[in-house]
């Protein structure tokens, strides 16, 4: 089918599950071609792109065997941020017949002056895993970086491997660039998963996603199967599960431990190791969902609920990478509602039903990026680079405006007040022609290229030792002090200061342990489709039969004591207790926007002198108490909550800023990397914070502000989906006055630990600490 | 008024009032001083290729038009690093440069020369001086490392962070003790350096206080609270 394609002259995708020799079926037309060229070769022939550079190594070797037995003199060479600097000089001068790379180390290719000749005899760019590239912004650069090989090139075919997705028009349309359409090509379904809910003996927890009350049931598990991989949804519950694991441990099973925060050589010893065979299980975190296939994993165990069905399938699909047998997966709920959210996802996967991804408009701040890069190949029109750039497809929308305001920020800064004329970064030439204004300037860019912004990180180091044990976000560090134990890195560590920038720990006494929770990482997004499907159980008692018995009589008792919401209302219920007044919300939209409607609504509250003192928000309800009780919810769901509600706290939220910081990165505004950094290690950027304090009071509508609310709405703020589910409910909101709280809303209230104080928080806490001295001077405080 | 602070220094009738916005006032006096407003510290960096927004200058004279307004002083000391370079001075746009003008024609107006604008800066008005002194206090830009009398200096942007309610908040800081008085920067583009870190650390080597910036007031925490709250 490939092949046809190829002969057709036609772009593909192909979507097939893993394990049915996908890559291998994206060369073969390459491989083919090349053989009837003979010696007429003309410089680079196929460019592979890859999210991962361990993949590009992988695929490289994995590509010797069919050269060899095609009798083929080609070369294949990598190029990733790994690859020595002369190799990658020599690969610019004299480019291989195939270089397989990243997308990042695309965009630095498409830098350089030669880029229109090392690509100009290019025919075909081969996008591997698209399905995790295209809705990220990754997949913006990656999108607009393609739209300039179709220029650079002449007409060359674009070939997407994919896993199942719900919307191939998406990637199809990703792909079509040139004037070329792509073509589907569906590869054969293997065959289905064999997934099982694991529910061990026992009580089945209220509240908490760690899921360590199986721990005992899954160490026998991990025995019985050879070779395991089991997911979990953060890095702090990695940690927990990979101690409770090793506490069970008297077999000695050689079970390791993998996440994003350890460090490197860590995490490439334990990948060596399971390659080699040498591994019982790894605990590992989404640093694992794509990746090398490893033929012996016979297992995969989610531990938690899934969250979204494409990630769950993804994961399932790294056990038994043979196209013939099904992969083995168990899934093992951490509280009750997971248990309906795992349900939730085995009648997805049974139905064949994914997860829809809404697609979003290509992001200014990847646009600012690219465009400095092509000003760095060379001078060009503005026109030109806006006609190719709308061929992207996530900038398919783009306006003219939105291009000259990103044109305007990368030559000038783009403000209103014309103060840096004199040091522009582009000039326009009489010619109409956009030139860099100097060298340096592409130095810099080529240094800081990329859309992946880390958090700051710290170092963690044991006291005395120089090797690093990985690092925590800064931020986690900030809440930490000496004394305190956590876990990390598969150890149990004490917190004995930072030096520098290091933090500093010493191990914990056995037996010693953690006192304070791990840090978070990334919480994964709850998918509309799993969270509709979750309230399609609740809302109909006939499907219940199947649930195990402490979950079914948990929802009968709720039905009797308030009542279950119907698939399209939204049920809330009130009820005081000690003292205060008690509001929660069965919204299902998942923790970001619970986050994003507890302050709108809480400002409202505000406004109507209701009292709200804190909130509490899982990815199935959210819980706001106050010192009134609300007689009225409907006034507090209404769609205009989005708007003024919604502008004062957005100005003030310190989501945005951290939002502002990675597009500012992005963009070019604050720099990574900078030359010669390294070498003084003196700070060279001003603070995101303050930049965006000063650029929202003078500038509010300067276009990385602009990008930043964009990005926001779609992410953290998850406003987007927050809005439909308004409007949604209009009208249909149930509200159930209890004398106490409902069994449906125990979870949630089990988990109010911290409260958090809407509205002024940071002075509260400031004058807490002031009038804590006060009270001291005055012999008030406890001692 | 429920947003000043006193601290006091050398003489403990001297009232030395620490304002919200950073500045500190010497009301026997009719003093107001500012330390380290960095003008024109954006468009340092827009020289060397980074072109983050020019509005810095103007958000650091309207807060310092503002506090100028509520104390009317009649002398201000800008206490050194009032310009990010020696020729920020040449790089104001006109209006701030006419505001500034306004200000040194209307306060007794000294610019205390700091290590980044170690010369006056040109057609501004004021005097510049290297200190000053007044009533056995000095004021400059860089402390001492020994100091016997009352001292009053920027240069080093102190920020605390305190711990309450189970949460840490980080904000620039007044520190003070018996002899000396370190003032937070006062420009927009400023960050700060936290108080534990040995070069603030080791000129309060006894006790202090902290007078972190609130929103309209500024609130005195010490020492023991800082260390408690710390990495």
């Amino acid at each position: 089918m490939m092949l046809e394609k190829a002969e057709a002259g036609c772009s593909a995708l192909l979507i097939a599950p893993t394990g049915g020799g996908k890559t291998l079926a994206g060369f073969l037309p390459s491989l083919v071609d090349l053989d009837g060229r003979g010696d007429a070769r003309n410089g680079l022939h196929t460019l592979y792109i890859s999210p991962l550079k361990a993949l590009t190594t992988d695929i490289a070797r994995n590509l010797q065997t069919p050269i060899e037995e095609m009798g083929l003199d080609l070369r294949v060479e990598t190029r990733t941020g790994d690859t020595p600097q002369n190799r990658r000089q020599r690969q610019r001068i004299n480019p291989p017949d195939m270089l397989l790379t990243t997308p990042e180390s695309l965009a630095l290719l498409l830098s350089y002056p030669d880029a229109a000749k090392i690509f100009d005899g290019l025919c075909t760019v081969i996008i591997d895993e698209l399905h995790a590239l295209a809705g990220a912004k990754r997949g913006q650069l990656l999108a607009l970086g393609l739209a300039r090989l179709a220029n650079l090139a002449k007409a060359p075919r674009f070939v997407g491997l994919s896993a199942t997705v719900e919307d191939p028009d998406e990637l199809l349309s990703f792909l079509s660039l040139g004037g070329r359409k792509a073509e589907l090509v569906q590869g054969a379904a293997g065959p289905e998963p064999d997934v099982s809910v694991l529910l061990p003996e026992g009580r089945l927890p209220w509240s908490g996603h760690y899921g360590t009350y199986a721990a005992p049931s899954l160490y026998q598990t991990i025995k019985s199967a050879d070779t395991t991989l089991v997911f979990v949804n953060t890095r702090a519950q990695a940690e927990v599960m990979f101690r409770e694991l090793w506490r069970l441990n008297e077999d000695n099973l050689p079970i390791a431990l993998h996440h994003g925060s350890l460090a490197v050589e860590q995490r490439r010893r334990v990948e060596t190791a399971m390659a080699a065979g040498n591994l019982k299980a790894i605990i590992c975190t989404s640093s694992l969902d794509l990746g090398i296939d490893w033929g012996d994993v016979d297992l995969v165990i989610q531990i938690g609920a899934p969250k979204g069905v494409s990630r769950i399938l993804q994961r399932i699909g790294r056990a038994n990478h043979r196209f013939d047998q099904p992969s083995r997966a168990l899934l093992v709920p951490g509280n009750r509602f997971e248990v309906l959210e795992c349900r939730a996802a085995m009648d997805a996967i049974r139905e064949e039903t994914l997860d829809g991804v809404p697609p979003h408009p290509g992001g200014l701040d990847v646009l600012a990026q690219h465009i400095t890069g092509v000003a760095c190949t060379g001078p060009f029109e503005a026109d030109a680079l806006y006609d190719e750039v709308i061929t992207a497809h996530p900038y398919r929308d783009l306006s003219r405006d939105d291009f000259d305001d990103v044109l305007e920020f990368v030559a000038t800064g783009g403000y209103a007040l014309k103060a840096y004329d004199r040091y522009r970064r582009l000039r326009k030439d009489d010619d109409g022609q956009w030139r860099l204004t100097h060298p340096k300037l592409a130095q810099r860019y080529r240094m800081n290229i990329g859309t992946i912004v880390d958090a700051p990180m710290v170092k963690v180091r044991l006291k005395g030792r120089r090797q690093s044990l990985g690092e925590v976000e800064e931020w986690f560090v900030q809440w930490l002090t000496p004394g305190d134990v956590f876990q990390f890195a598969g150890r149990t560590l004490v917190f004995q200061g930072m030096r520098e920038t290091t933090v500093e720990v010493t191990m914990a006494p056995p037996g010693k342990e953690p006192s304070v929770p791990s840090y978070m990482g990334t919480r994964m997004p709850f998918t509309t489709h799993l969270s509709s499907r979750v309230r399609g159980y609740l809302a109909d008692p006939a499907s219940w039969h199947d649930l195990p018995d402490q979950v079914l009589e948990w929802l009968e008792a709720q039905k009797d004591l308030s009542s279950m919401p119907a698939a399209d209302e939204l049920l809330i219920e009130t009820f005081p207790r000690r003292g205060k007044f008690y509001m929660v919300v069965y919204a299902f939209v998942g923790w970001n926007a619970h986050q994003t409607l507890a302050m709108l609504v809480t400002k409202r509250m505000e406004r109507l002198g209701l009292k709200p003192i804190g909130f509490n928000a899982s990815d199935y309800i959210l819980c706001i108490w106050g010192l009134e009780p609300v007689e009225d919810p409907t006034a507090l769901f209404e769609v205009d909550i989005l708007g003024e509600e919604l502008e004062d706290w957005m100005a003030d939220s310190s989501l945005l800023k951290r939002t502002f910081r990675n597009v500012a990165v992005v963009a070019g505004l604050i720099e990574r990397r900078h030359p010669g950094q390294e070498k003084t290690g003196r700070q060279v950027t001003i603070n995101s914070d303050l930049i965006y304090d000063v650029l929202r009071k003078y500038q509010h509508d300067h276009v990385l502000l602009r990008a930043t609310y964009a990005e926001a709405s779609v992410g953290l703020l998850d406003v987007k989906r927050l809005a439909a589910f308004l409007t949604s409910v209009q009208g249909r909101i149930r509200h159930e006055k209890l004398e106490k709280l409902s069994p449906l809303a125990l979870p949630v209230m089990l988990e109010i630990g911290k409260e958090v104080v809407p509205g002024e928080a940071d002075e509260a806490v400031l004058a807490a600490a002031a009038d804590e001295l006060i009270d001291e001077a005055y012999g008030l405080a406890a001692t | 008024m429920r947003y000043v602070q006193g601290l006091s220094i050398n003489n403990p009738h001297q009232r030395l009032i620490a304002d919200h916005s950073g500045a500190l006032v010497w009301p026997d006096e009719n003093l107001l001083v500012i330390a380290d407003l960095h003008l024109e510290k954006g468009s340092s960096f827009a020289r060397k290729g980074s072109i983050v927004p020019p509005y810095d200058s103007r958000a650091t004279i309207e807060r310092l038009a503002e506090v100028l307004k509520r104390w009317s002083p009649d002398r201000v000391i800008s206490l050194g690093d009032s310009f990010h370079d020696s020729d920020g001075s040449a790089r104001l746009s006109a209006a701030d440069r006419q505001q500034i003008r306004d200000f040194t024609t209307r306060y007794d107006w000294i610019w205390v020369s700091g290590n980044h604008d170690p010369s006056p800066p040109s057609g501004l008005g004021g005097r510049s001086e290297p200190e000053v002194s007044i009533d056995r206090i000095v004021f400059r830009h860089l402390p001492s490392e020994q100091t016997e009398q009352g001292e009053i200096a920027g240069h080093l942007h102190p920020k605390a962070r305190v711990m309450a309610r189970g949460r840490k908040v980080s904000r620039p800081c007044f520190v003070s003790d018996q002899r000396r008085v370190l003032l937070p920067a006062f420009g927009a583009y400023t960050g700060g350096l936290n108080v534990l870190d040995p070069a603030v650390a080791t000129l309060f080597p006894d006790d202090y206080r902290a007078y972190l910036l609130g929103g309209d007031r500024v609130h005195m925490v010490a020492r023991h609270q800082i260390e408690r709250a710390a990495h």
